[in-house]
């Protein structure tokens, strides 16, 4: 019995290794995305229009720069990119597909 | 959803289901969600009936592909809308001329086929952005330039078949002019190369333009006439150095000298950056779009302010006191450090003939950049793809207020001083009239040599009386600018038959040819029905405008 929980143990151990490896595989094409398609205008820096008109908006209160916030949901993230916002329009899927979202969603919600 | 006129359901639901089996169903939008990426993010019609609307869109991965997707809008009757990456905001983006069209979406057909690097030149498919080629072209090690467009996310092919421009030497900023041998599949499904592309085997398709008998590259940009699906590039190739120096004169009336020897050095080819003109009590760097990031010093808003507007020796007395000049101009060249040393001195020397003018000291940047220079750089002057461009509209400390986009008034003027400041007149006089925010200087696009372009932007705002007001506001302003003889270089759809009707010339003899053309080429008038004001036959009644 105790082998057997044993064995159960490894395999939730594996399988926690394996999500974690798997978000970090996530986590990393969401950081593709965001410098092919986000950061042009979100990077860190005072030349990135985006950048510039969150610095505005949130005066200070908010961090504006979208890669150093803590507090982003996907659900958030993912209305923006498919609805705009101002100037900044929405992009289809052959541009960011509905994958390249998930990862951009947890790339910019990681802890 | 909106079907295109004279398409049954039935019709539309078996060309759909036939795009699947050509393309995969992953790759066909036909949910309202999906449906709605594809509409103008910028369009002045925002909430209105009027909105152009797609039906559907289908993406496509290869040339075939393309081929068996006309082949079915043929059989069906069905229009159909290409874009290259959709990103032509401003211009109508990614939603098409006619509603009820389905888009066909290339941006996955996003190859570069070839670089060149001894004859400088890249083959590229439709799909591929401007960053995507940079980023192509960085990792092969290249040492040639793109010359880029403001966003740095449109298609080289798409900008060159809407005529955008960029920033760097004359021949390659006119994106279209700098093209060399495109693929185009037509409306009966064939593809066709022009130029030396027609020549099976030839190795000489991005070396040399017109190939033999007639050329027809032309008739593809603005156009509706075909699907380009491959397109070739003449690239710069990486200069040892730039410069950069600044002349400044102090009279009103010195625009006139000032842009007639600016157009002897280019034309001359002596200076061959782009110049940048402008007044610098409002942009005092004059670098392109520094009045909205920097708001204009108050002494000259109180005097712009001033009923009946300011007097000539007003403002060029207000320039002196601030130790600027009345208009100035910034020169640009590419080259060995010694060359463009020696190019400066002769269009300093040239510009000495001006009374008073005066010279700012030459800036000189080896190359390449370093990234730390390319920050802080205007970065399409060396061929870097950015987005810096959409600080015009987005929030900041001189836009409290952000729009929700921009549409430009851009027409064509002659390029000499004189009509420059009579367009500012004529076009200042209009805007004031019509309740829109005056001209006071003239704002001057200087992508082109031998003209210039007068620009004025229009804001979108998501408010359906502010755009309807807008769009008479903007279709006065084109009629104006015809009865002084200029024309629009390009436009949104919402103005293309507008802009066509007064290229009108022998009771429109020109848009006339364009129909012939169109009627013979797609007879069934499949791709882009309208767009820049050609439309098929079965859709032409009642759409010229007079």
């Amino acid at each position: 019995m105790m082998r057997i929980l044993g064995f159960a143990m490894a395999g939730l151990l594996l399988t926690g290794a394996g999500s974690a490896w798997a978000a970090g595989e996530l986590e990393a094409q969401g950081r593709e995305v965001f410098a092919h398609w986000c950061e042009p205008c979100h990077g860190d820096g005072p030349t990135f229009p985006g950048t510039t008109a969150l610095r505005a908006k949130y005066e200070g209160k908010i961090e504006p720069v979208l890669s150093k916030r803590g507090d982003l949901t996907p659900d958030f993230i993912k209305i923006n990119v498919r609805k705009g916002v101002s100037v900044m329009p929405f992009f289809r899927k052959t541009e960011i597909s509905d994958q390249d979202l998930e990862a951009l969603a947890a790339y910019l919600t990681r802890q | 959803m909106k079907l295109p006129p004279g398409v049954s359901q039935q019709d539309f639901a078996a060309a759909v289901k036939d795009f699947r089996d050509v393309v995969g169903a992953e790759w066909v939008f036909d949910s309202e969600e999906d449906v709605n990426l594809y509409r103008d993010a910028y369009t002045p019609f925002w909430q209105e009936e009027e909105e152009l609307v797609a039906s559907a869109a289908v993406a496509p991965d290869t040339v075939e592909q393309v081929q068996e997707i006309v082949r079915i809008a043929n059989r069906r009757r069905l229009p159909i809308y290409p874009i290259s990456t959709g990103r032509n905001l401003g211009y109508g983006g990614s939603a098409p001329t006619l509603s009820g069209s389905v888009v066909l979406d290339l941006k996955r057909m996003n190859r570069v086929l070839e670089v060149d690097e001894r004859n400088a030149s890249i083959l590229v498919e439709p799909g591929v952005s401007y960053f995507e080629a940079y980023k192509h072209l960085q990792a092969a090690g290249s040492k040639l330039w793109l010359d880029v467009p403001d966003p740095g996310w449109g298609s080289l092919i798409g900008n060159a078949m809407d005529r955008g421009g960029g920033y760097t030497m004359p021949m390659y900023r006119n994106h279209f002019e700098a093209h060399c041998g495109m693929e185009v599949v037509l409306a009966n499904g064939e593809t066709m190369r022009t130029g030396m592309g027609a020549m099976p085997g030839c190795k000489s398709w991005q070396q040399y333009k017109t190939g033999f008998g007639p050329s027809v590259d032309g008739l593809f940009s603005q156009s509706n006439f075909g699907i380009c699906t491959k397109m070739g590039f003449w690239l710069m190739p990486q200069p040892e150095a730039y410069l950069s120096a600044t002349v400044s004169v102090p009279k009103y009336n010195d625009l006139i000298p000032l842009i007639d020897t600016l157009n002897f050095l280019e034309n001359s080819a002596i200076t061959n950056g782009m110049p940048f003109l402008g007044a610098p009590l409002t942009n005092p760097g004059l670098m392109p779009g520094d009045e909205v990031r920097r708001p204009p010093a108050a002494e000259l808003m109180e005097l712009l302010a001033t009923p009946g507007g300011p007097s000539d020796a007003q403002l060029e007395k207000l320039a002196r006191d601030k130790g600027m000049g009345m208009w100035a101009c910034r020169l640009q060249y590419y080259g060995p450090p010694e060359v463009i040393r020696a190019q400066w001195a002769y269009s300093r020397k040239k510009f000495e003939a001006i009374p008073g003018a005066t010279f700012s000291e030459p800036e000189l940047l080896e190359m390449p950049l370093t990234p730390e220079q390319i920050a802080k750089v205007h970065k399409v002057v060396f061929g870097v793809p950015n987005l810096d461009i959409f600080f015009i509209g987005a929030r900041s400390e001189t836009v409290p207020q952000p729009s929700d986009g921009h549409i430009w008034f851009s027409p064509i003027i002659p390029r000499t001083g004189e009509e420059v400041l009579r367009a500012q007149r004529v076009i200042n006089q209009a805007a004031v009239e019509l309740g829109l925010p005056g001209v006071p200087f003239p704002a001057v696009g200087t992508y082109w040599i031998r003209s210039f372009m007068f620009l004025y932007g229009f804001p979108i705002i998501k408010d359906v009386a502010t755009n309807k007001k807008n769009r008479e506001s903007f279709r006065k302003l084109i009629t104006i600018a015809a009865e002084n003889g200029w024309g629009e270089y390009r436009t949104a759809p919402a103005y293309q038959g507008d802009i066509m009707a007064t290229y009108s010339f022998n009771n429109h003899a020109l848009l006339r040819f364009h129909e012939t053309l169109k009627d013979a080429v797609d007879p069934n008038g499949i791709i882009s029905p309208g767009r820049y004001g050609i439309w098929p036959k079965h859709l032409r009644e009642g759409r010229r405008k007079p």
